[in-house]
């Protein structure tokens, strides 16, 4: 699954974000494997998508969101 | 000369570089830019303990020595080239105390550059409310640097930070990562290829190609060595990104703790609000509405107050001063000139006081994130929402906001359009010809000329929109899309910034507009005073001859002179030549010097027909009473009637009318095709319509 995948308030552990699409600034924010992330809140139609990774609050589109790879967090 | 050093302030973007620049510094600062660039560059004294002094630069917030924008790329140019006058002695890495992690990749990129840096941890204020606390002797020693920890909002801490720079010879330079650990081969290769130079600064410039890349100052010959695909260069940044990532998380297991039970809800629940789905929308939207309103309605009444006292000093000079050409050229031309650009202070602090709460207390991200899909409709990103509310101030500053728009398309696009938002160099022609054609009343308690106002900034919005839907449809670029925005936490803004804010932009304004200002009205007022040919020179007796049979008053007579003579001077025979191409507007020749005039900059407009209206006048008039009693030569009606006030209104709304914001395209988009296509488009766009609405009108 993915980071789009998420609902309100779920949140993941990030498996694989080594897409060649996803920006190394979002990787340097965070985005990177074994690190947890929430989606917060989503914007009309699912996109922006508002996250907290790893403790960076962030806004991506729903495109990129889609490429992170994640397994659901157990509570 | 003293010893000075050169101490850079560097740190992600939020994290408070600018109020420990402000704290430093003081009011002693000078804003320039970058050369070639439009990005601001901030520069400050501060003088520290024992008379060395410390010039301090503020460099752009950048999250890491990867450039992914030009603002990035100033910061990493600056610290690849050592020969740079501002290189760093020190580097101040400021970070904030609730992001500490993420801030440190950074700080670990620049240590290992090898300049001593200092590590700044700012907000200390908002530790104990966060549950945070940090062991700073043990982080001292696991980062190997000295560490201030600061409250800008609170003061506390700059002495120590200032006693910290002052030492700064006594900070160790060793880096905290080897990075060549990622590709150990690779690395091999470049060291023994380049054995003088610094493995990881090889390392960055190469890496750079997978980033912004626009580095300008070559300063290896590193062709050979770019051996690696960009992917390839990506997969070994990602590498060393978690690299750095481990380091900076053994350090902050035992030197820092969160007490999570602490961590507020008020972020929470203010994002609840302000990012719903619907609140979010309504909410924005007030705030919108408030701003017009309080710049409609409170700024008028210091308007009118600097209108009528650049009236009565016109006057006054006129009687004080001895008469002669000097006393004219004061009176007549630069006064009334100046007065209509100095009206415009209240409404441009007003915006920028607005615009730089908005953006200091972090709702200008939520507002991104609202507006992202809705903007992307018509071609533009969630962040040409905040160029497109800055160009309510002004295009120019708006121009270089969209800046951070990582799109180069959707970036474009926003610059193209970004000038039709109503400006508030518009905003005196708008209220000016609103106060004299639109009538007094209300609708729902609103007034007409409030509404007509409100009227043109939706039109401004909704012209620039409409034209980024069609540029969309119309440029054929493909770039990839990406967009990241962080979402800061929510603060009171610190007044001391917002104020040093208001207060240089206004004065940038003034000062820029009011040279050209200034440089009009002086020659308006020697081409409108000197005239060739019998028209001109005997315009006395001519009159006198004219009038002999109507019983006119000697004070009418005078007047009578006085326009004959305007008419016929140089301006007046310039205006009468271009006459016939706006005649069908609905506009006379006097209209029409103003209009020429101010495509140098809109401002003008007033302070143009100000200038002309006030050659040869000696009452005590306001320029809105002067202009109401034109008349139109031809139909003789008032020359500032319904439908030729309607027509100036779109004409302006539409047309391209800013020397510096052209300027300013150019710089920003690298060519001056773009720049010129706003010209001609928004310019012939402006006359179209104005054209159809006075022949519909009239
Ligand atoms: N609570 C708190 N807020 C601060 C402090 N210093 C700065 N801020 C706020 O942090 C935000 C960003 O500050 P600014 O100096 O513009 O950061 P820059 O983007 O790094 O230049 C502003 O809203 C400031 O008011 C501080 O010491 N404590
Ligand atoms: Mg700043």
């Amino acid at each position: 699954m993915t980071v789009a995948d998420l609902k309100k308030g779920e949140s993941g552990i990030i498996t694989d974000s080594s897409s060649d699409e996803i920006p190394l600034k979002l990787l340097e924010m965070g985005c990177l494997p074994g690190n947890e992330v929430e989606l917060i809140q989503t914007a009309p139609f699912n996109d922006p998508l508002y996250l907290n990774i790893n403790g960076s609050h962030v806004a991506i589109r729903h495109r990129i969101a889609a490429l992170i790879q994640i397994e659901k967090a157990d509570e | 000369m003293s010893k000075q050093i050169n101490v850079a302030l560097i740190g992600n973007p939020n994290t408070g570089k600018t109020s420990v620049f402000n704290a430093l510094t003081g009011l002693k600062q000078k804003v320039s830019n970058y050369p070639g660039t439009t990005v601001d560059k901030k520069e400050g004294v501060c003088k520290l303990p024992r008379g060395l002094k410390a010039h301090i630069i503020d460099l752009p917030g950048t999250y890491s020595l990867n450039a992914s924008s030009l603002d990035e790329n100033v910061v990493v140019e600056l610290l690849l080239n050592k020969t740079d006058k501002n290189y760093p002695d020190v580097a101040v890495i400021v970070t904030d105390v609730e992001n500490l992690k993420r801030n440190l990749l950074l700080f670990t990129q620049i240590k290992d550059l090898r300049i001593p840096t200092v590590l700044v941890i700012n907000m200390a204020d908002l530790m104990k409310r966060r549950g945070i606390s940090l062991n700073i002797p043990l982080l001292e020693e696991k980062l190997n640097t000295r560490i201030a920890l600061i409250s800008t909002r609170q003061n506390l801490g700059i002495d120590s930070l200032k006693e910290i720079i002052n030492n700064y010879k006594s900070i160790s330079t060793d880096p905290c990562l080897d990075t060549s650990r990622i590709d150990p081969e690779y690395f091999d290769n470049l060291k023994q290829a380049f054995p003088n130079q610094d493995l990881y600064k090889l390392w960055l410039v190469i890496s750079q190609d997978a980033n912004f890349g626009r580095m300008s100052r070559k300063t290896l010959d590193i062709e050979k060595f770019k051996t690696k695909s960009i992917s390839e260069l990506k997969r070994l940044q990602q590498k060393e990104t978690i690299k750095r990532y481990q380091f900076i998380n053994s350090v902050l297991k035992v030197g820092q703790t969160i007490d999570t039970t602490k961590a507020t809800g008020l972020r929470a629940r203010l994002d609840r609000i302000l990012t719903h789905k619907v609140w979010g929308y309504v909410i924005f939207f007030v705030i919108l509405l408030t701003i017009f309103q309080a710049i409609y309605d409170w700024a008028t009444v210091p308007m009118d107050f600097i209108d009528g006292a650049f009236a009565s000093l016109s006057h006054w000079l006129k009687t004080v001063l001895p008469a002669g050409i000097a006393t004219n050229l004061l009176a007549e031309g630069i006064v009334p000139g100046l007065g209509g650009i100095l009206i415009f202070i209240p409404q441009i602090a007003f915006l920028f006081l607005f615009i730089s709460v908005l953006e200091e207390s972090g709702y200008m991200s939520r507002v991104v994130f609202l507006m992202d899909r809705v903007m992307r409709r018509f071609g533009l990103s969630g962040k040409s929402v905040v160029p497109l509310i800055s160009g309510t101030a002004c295009a120019i500053p708006a121009v270089m906001a969209t800046r951070n728009i990582e799109n180069w398309k959707e970036r474009l696009i926003t610059i193209l359009v970004v000038p039709f938002t109503t400006c508030s160099a518009r905003l005196p022609v708008y209220l000016i010809i609103i106060a004299l054609v639109i009538p007094e009343g209300r609708f729902l308690g609103l007034s007409y000329q409030a509404l007509s106002l409100m009227f043109l900034y939706i039109l401004g919005f909704g012209s620039a929109v409409f034209s980024a839907f069609l540029l969309d449809k119309v440029l054929k670029i493909q770039r990839k899309s990406y967009f990241v925005i962080e979402m800061p936490n929510y603060k009171i803004p610190l007044f001391r910034n917002v104020l040093i804010t208001v207060v240089e932009k206004t004065k940038a304004f003034v000062f820029g507009a009011g040279k050209i200002i200034l440089a009009i009205s002086i020659i308006l007022f020697v081409l409108a005073s000197t005239g060739i040919g019998r028209q001109f020179n005997n315009a006395d007796y001519i009159v006198r001859m004219e009038v002999a049979g109507e019983n006119l008053s000697e004070e009418e007579i005078e007047t009578r002179i006085a326009s004959h003579k305007l008419e016929h001077s140089l301006i007046g025979v310039a205006g009468k030549a271009i006459e016939p191409v706006i005649q069908p507007l609905g506009y006379d020749w006097k209209i029409g010097i103003a209009i020429i005039c101010s495509f140098a900059a809109r401002e003008v407009f007033v302070g143009t027909l100000a200038t002309i209206y006030s050659v040869g006048q000696d009452d005590e008039d306001t320029i809105k009473n002067r202009m109401k009693k034109e008349i139109n030569p031809v139909s003789g009606v008032p020359l500032f009637n319904f439908a030729s006030g309607i027509s100036l209104l779109l004409f302006y709304a539409f047309a391209m009318q800013c020397m510096s914001t052209l300027a300013i395209v150019k710089k920003e988009t690298n060519s001056w095709l773009w720049p010129m296509a706003q010209l001609v488009f928004m310019t012939a766009l402006a006359y179209l319509v104005a054209l159809i609405v006075y022949q519909f009108l009239k």
